[in-house]
């Protein structure tokens, strides 16, 4: 059984790549799996996780009635596949919309704003009070200071209230820089990612199903 | 109606969410909310499943072109849901977890599942390639930096970065590749994902008012609809 699996993981994993070739109609029928696959792969996973383990359990358990009031918005949104009385999956949506909204507001002041201006504004020299004054590396006093200005700059450069000219202009041109800093790293962050990725499925072709690498 | 209760239940449940941190008592309510969320967000994959099967159905009805692939995406949609409602092969039983070693689900999973999207994710580093060549050109100032950074973060993670660098003495260890990719990724990198983040919460919370508010209001689509 573990033999015909790794056959039929080879098959797929051939097919996929045979789209490098031309788009054909082994990769195609390979795409039309995955998309099926995938779909039934999530709803199946929700299913047991929330309707059965969140939904279902707690009713029968705890009796928790009011995530009826859940599962009866949850059927409203349904009614989309209804056109007459489509209009009332607005409700639901408006629900995920509202519980976005104020979860989001308090979520990202407080994770994605605060913390991170704490973190940015780091004492230069010496971390601690009572330590020496340059007890700090200045490997990490560069480091903060590079941190602390290219935030500032960065931000500056996404300021489009007041046009970008002189001063104001020069620190949202370095601040673009450190942009750039970031997308190139991201860039490269990515390509590794994708390059482990292959070579993993490479180990698989030449390693499990070939057996050429030991 | 059509438009007026749904800003009002957007308008009541924001505040609410929002008024649950300040007051513990409607702490819980936030909880018991954050619950509904995830209930209704299940039913809307099942919409999505829906017209997974609607348009596929569709297509192989009317013996649209290609109608064959749509028959194995079904195919493979109502395989999956049968391993998994079912728990086909479940070692366990009916009562034991989805994901039993030995179900046919985990079968699925891991022969079918597992290699096509780690092919179909692998497949990006060719196309990745080719975009890098045509990014990769130092244009401009700006181009010339992300070209520098991505070269750097990229030789710095290999074997050939370390070698190219050894030499370079212990006091200026700073300048090897590879701890100069840990500076750019610990320093300039972010900063710039810092500026990026504040930016985009400052977004987040400026719609997530005009949502609460009412101001905003193209999530409820047209009359139409």
């Amino acid at each position: 059984m573990e033999i015909f699996g790794t056959w039929l993981a080879a098959f797929f994993t051939l097919g996929i790549i045979s789209f490098l070739y031309r788009d054909n109609a082994w990769y195609k029928l390979c795409e039309s799996i995955f998309v099926g696959i995938s779909a039934g792969y999530w709803f199946v996973t929700l299913f047991w996780d929330n309707i059965h383990g969140l939904f279902w359990e707690r009713i029968t358990e705890r009796h928790d009635y009011w995530l009826l009031i859940g599962a009866s918005l949850g059927l409203m949104m349904l009614l989309r596949l209804i056109p007459p009385i489509g209009w009332i999956s607005r409700w639901p949506l408006s629900f995920v919309v509202g519980a976005t909204a104020g979860l989001y507001i308090i979520n990202y002041f407080a994770s994605n704003v605060m913390v991170q201006v704490e973190n940015t504004l780091m004492p230069l020299f010496s971390a601690k009070f009572g330590d020496p004054l340059f007890s700090a590396s200045p490997y990490s006093i560069v480091g903060n200071i590079v941190v602390a200005a290219g935030t500032f700059t960065g931000l500056v450069y996404f300021f489009f209230s007041k046009e970008h000219k002189g001063a104001f202009g020069g620190m949202a041109k370095i601040g673009i820089w450190t942009i750039m800093i970031t997308f190139g790293a991201s860039f490269g962050y990515t390509v590794m990612s994708r390059m482990s990725l292959l070579i993993g499925r490479m180990d698989f072709i030449f390693g499990d199903w070939l057996g050429l690498i030991r | 109606m059509k438009r007026k209760i749904p800003v009002i239940i957007t308008s009541l449940v924001g505040t609410v969410l929002i008024l649950s941190v300040f007051f513990p008592p409607a702490e819980r309510m936030g909880e018991d909310f954050s619950i509904f969320f995830d209930i209704i967000a299940v039913f809307a994959f099942f919409l999505g499943g829906g017209n997974l099967v609607r348009i596929h159905g569709n297509k192989i009805y009317k013996k649209a072109r290609d109608w064959g692939f749509s028959a194995v995406t079904l195919a493979g949609f109502f395989l999956m849901l049968a391993a998994g409602l079912f728990k086909i092969a479940n070692p366990g039983g009916i009562a034991a977890d989805v994901t039993a070693q030995g179900s046919l689900f985990q079968m699925l999973y891991d022969w079918i599942f597992n290699p096509l999207g780690a092919s179909m994710y692998a497949l990006l580093a060719f196309y990745v390639a080719s975009a890098s060549y045509r990014a990769f050109r130092a244009k401009n100032k700006e181009a010339t930096i992300l070209l520098i950074a991505a070269f750097i973060i990229l030789l710095g993670r290999t074997p050939l970065g370390v070698y190219a660098t050894a030499w370079i003495p212990e006091q200026f260890s700073l300048m090897q590749i590879p701890n100069l990719a840990i500076w750019i990724m610990t320093a300039p990198n972010l900063a710039g994902q810092r500026a990026i983040m504040i930016g985009i919460a400052l977004g987040v919370i400026s719609m997530s008012l005009r949502l609460i508010l009412g101001v905003e209001r193209t999530y409820l689509g047209t009359d139409n609809e």
